[in-house]
C-alpha cells in the first residue's frame, strides 16, 4: 500500500519525509492554518476580482458620464435611475423582459413536472439513467447552435412552416416576435428545470405516499398535499436557472426576437459595449439583479439551494 | 406503481414529446450542415459535404477554435484547484461564515452572464488589462469554480471520515492520507468537475463577448458569422462540428458518475 510506510524506504529518504512529517504535524496541529491554507485562495480571487468588479460597477451606476468625450464623470446622482423610470421604453423592455422570464419558467415548470415525475416515480432504474443522458445532453451541446437551429426551423421557409403547410393548417410568420423568443428560450433552459425537480421528486420516501394512500387520500390529493409540497425545492430551484437565465440573456432576443423584440440585455449591451453609457448600462442591468437577488433568498429558504 | 395504467401511459406519451421537442433542433441543425444549397430553407435542397473541407481550413475559424481551446484548458486548471481546495476546506471545518462561501461560489452562475461581463469589463479597463486570452480565462475561472466545487464537495460527503481516521491510525502522515486514501475517492469526482467546467467556458458568449476585446473564440465567431449571414453553409458545419464533441466529453463525465444534478453529476 502506501509506500512510506515501508521501513526501509522510509530508512533511505529519511530526511525528506521527516520534513514533510514536520510539515503535516504542524498543519494537523493547527486546524485554522489548514483551514485558511485551502480556504483563502478562492475567497481571496473572488473577493479581489469578482466582487470588487460588481460592486464597482454598481457604484457606477450612481456616476455619469461626460456626453461628448464618453468619459465617467464621478458625480453621485440618481439621474440614471429617473431616466429608466421616466423614459417609456425602457419601462417597457423591462416588462416585456420580466413578463417572458416568468412566462419561460411556468411554461417549463409544466413541461417538466410530468416528465421528472415519469424519471423518478415510473421508470426502471436503466431507463431512469438513459432519460437523465438524453436530458443533460442538449444542455451541453452549444447553446448557440441551439438557438441557431430554432432560426432555422422558425423561417418563414423553414421546418415549422412547412409542416403547418402539410397539415393544411395555417402557418403563421413566427421568425422575430415575442413569441419565437418565449419558445425558444423555454426550449434552451428545460433542462435546468427537469434536473431539479427530478432531484427533489426523487428524495420523497414512498413510505409517505403508502402513509397518504392509508389515510385515504386519491391520486390527486396524494399528489396535492404530498408530493408537490415537497417537490417546490426543486421547482424553485429549477426556476432560478429558467427566470435568471432568460433575464440577462440577450443572445436569443438578438437572433430570434428581432428589433422590437429587445430585453434589457439587449439594452445594456449596447449602452455598455457600443454606447459608451457604462454607468446607464450598469443601472439597467441592476433591474435583474434586485430582483434576482430578492428571488436567492426566498429560494435559498425554500431549501433550493440543495436541489442544485 | 401506484398509478393507474391511463396515467402511466399519459406520462409516457407526454415523455416522448419531450424528447422529440428537445433533440428534433439538434438533428435540424446536423442535417443543415450537408445542405447542397446557400439558401437555408426547408427541406434542404440535397446531401453534400462540400461545405467541410472549406470550414475546416478556414483562417479565422481555427484561430477562434484555438483561443477557445486555450481559454477553456486554462479556465478548467484554475476551477480545478480553487474549487477543490475550497471544497476540501468547506467540508472539513466548521466556521463562521462557512455557508456564505458557497453563496459566494454560485453567484457567478445565478447572476446574468451579462451583468459578470460588464463588471469584469470595467475592472480590467480600470486596471489597463490587455483584453484577449487571460481576460477570458479570468473570466471564465468565475463560473467554472462552482462547477468543480460542487462536483467535489457532494463526494466528500459521501466519503465516510473514518477512512482517513483509518489511514491516520495507521501512520500514515496526512500528505500520504490525501496521495492514497482521499485523492482516489475524488478523482473521478474531479474529471467529472473538470469536464463540465471545460463545457462550460468552451460553450460561453455573453461573459466572453465583453472579455475577449477583439479577438473572436469559436461561440463568438458563430454568433457574429449568424448576424452577418455571410457564410450560413460554413456555420451550420462548425455547429454540427460542435454539438457532435461536446457531446463526448459530457457523456465521459456522465459515465464517471452515477446520479447527478446540473452543476454536479452526483
Amino acid at each position: 500500500m502506501a509506500a512510506g510506510l515501508d521501513p526501509a524506504q522510509g530508512l533511505s529518504s529519511s530526511d525528506r519525509l521527516g520534513a514533510r512529517r514536520r510539515l503535516g504535524g504542524a498543519l494537523w496541529r493547527r486546524p485554522w492554518l489548514r483551514g485558511l491554507t485551502l480556504l483563502s485562495p478562492s475567497v481571496l480571487a473572488f473577493l479581489l476580482v469578482y466582487i470588487a468588479a460588481l460592486v464597482a460597477l454598481f457604484v457606477s451606476a450612481f456616476w455619469g458620464v461626460d456626453v461628448f468625450t464618453s468619459k465617467l464623470i464621478h458625480t453621485w446622482s440618481l439621474d440614471n435611475f429617473r431616466t429608466l423610470w421616466n423614459e417609456s421604453a425602457y419601462r417597457h423592455v423591462a416588462l416585456r423582459t420580466i413578463a417572458i422570464a416568468a412566462a419561460v419558467t411556468t411554461t417549463d415548470a409544466i413541461i417538466a413536472f410530468p416528465f421528472a415525475y415519469f424519471m423518478a416515480r415510473l421508470a426502471t432504474p436503466r431507463l431512469r439513467a438513459i432519460l437523465f443522458v438524453l436530458v443533460l445532453l442538449p444542455l451541453w451541446a452549444s447553446y448557440i447552435a441551439r438557438i441557431y437551429s430554432w432560426k432555422l426551423i422558425l423561417n418563414s421557409n423553414g421546418l415549422l412552416s412547412w409542416s403547418l403547410h402539410k397539415l393544411g393548417l395555417p402557418a403563421p410568420s413566427l421568425a422575430y416576435t415575442n413569441t419565437a423568443t418565449w419558445i425558444v428560450f423555454s426550449y434552451v433552459w428545460l433542462p435546468f428545470m427537469i434536473l431539479p425537480i427530478y432531484a427533489a421528486l426523487e428524495r420523497i420516501p414512498h413510505s409517505y405516499i403508502e402513509a397518504s394512500r392509508d389515510l385515504g387520500a386519491k391520486g390527486s390529493r396524494t399528489l396535492r398535499s404530498v408530493i408537490l409540497p415537497l417537490a417546490l425545492p426543486g421547482v424553485v430551484a429549477g426556476s432560478i436557472f429558467t427566470f435568471s437565465l432568460t433575464l440577462g440573456d440577450y443572445i436569443t432576443p438578438t437572433l430570434i426576437g428581432g428589433a422590437s423584440g429587445q430585453f434589457i440585455g439587449n439594452v445594456v449591451a449596447d449602452s455598455a459595449l457600443r454606447g459608451g453609457n457604462l454607468p446607464f448600462a450598469a443601472a439597467f442591468a441592476a433591474v435583474p439583479v434586485l430582483v434576482m437577488g430578492a428571488y436567492l433568498v426566498i429560494a435559498r429558504r425554500l431549501g433550493a439551494f440543495e436541489a442544485l | 406503481m401506484s398509478e393507474r395504467r391511463g396515467t402511466r401511459i399519459a406520462l409516457g406519451v407526454w415523455v416522448a414529446l419531450v424528447l422529440a421537442f428537445l433533440y428534433i433542433p439538434i438533428a435540424v441543425i446536423c442535417l443543415y450542415a450537408f445542405n447542397s444549397s446557400t439558401i437555408q430553407s426547408w427541406p434542404i435542397a440535397g446531401l453534400t459535404t462540400k461545405w467541410f473541407s472549406p470550414t475546416i481550413h478556414n483562417g479565422d475559424m481555427q484561430q477562434a477554435l484555438w483561443l477557445s481551446l486555450k481559454a477553456a484548458g486554462l479556465a478548467t486548471v484554475i476551477a480545478l484547484v480553487l474549487g477543490s481546495a475550497a471544497s476540501f476546506g468547506v467540508h472539513r471545518f466548521r466556521f463562521f461564515g462557512r455557508e456564505a462561501i458557497s453563496f459566494l461560489l454560485v453567484l457567478p452562475i445565478a447572476l446574468p452572464g451579462i451583468i459578470t461581463g460588464m463588471a469584469l469589463n470595467s475592472y480590467f479597463t480600470y486596471w489597463n488589462f490587455n483584453f484577449g486570452l487571460w481576460t477570458v480565462v479570468i473570466a471564465h475561472s468565475t463560473f467554472c469554480v462552482v462547477v468543480v466545487y460542487n462536483n467535489v464537495i457532494a463526494r466528500l460527503r459521501r466519503v465516510p471520515g473514518s477512512l482517513t481516521e483509518a489511514s491516520m491510525d495507521l501512520g500514515a502522515d496526512g500528505f500520504q492520507t490525501f496521495r492514497y486514501v482521499t485523492f482516489p475517492s475524488i478523482s473521478t469526482a474531479l474529471i467529472s468537475g473538470g469536464l463540465l467546467a471545460f463545457a462550460l467556458s468552451f460553450d460561453e458568449v455573453i461573459v466572453t463577448t465583453f472579455t475577449v476585446g477583439a479577438r473572436n473564440t469559436l461561440p463568438t465567431w458563430i454568433f457574429s458569422e449568424i448576424q452577418r449571414g455571410q457564410e450560413l453553409p460554413q456555420v451550420n458545419v462548425v455547429v454540427f462540428l460542435i454539438v457532435l464533441l461536446t457531446i463526448i466529453p459530457v457523456a465521459l463525465a456522465q459515465r464517471l458518475t452515477r446520479e447527478s444534478g446540473i452543476l454536479r453529476t452526483e
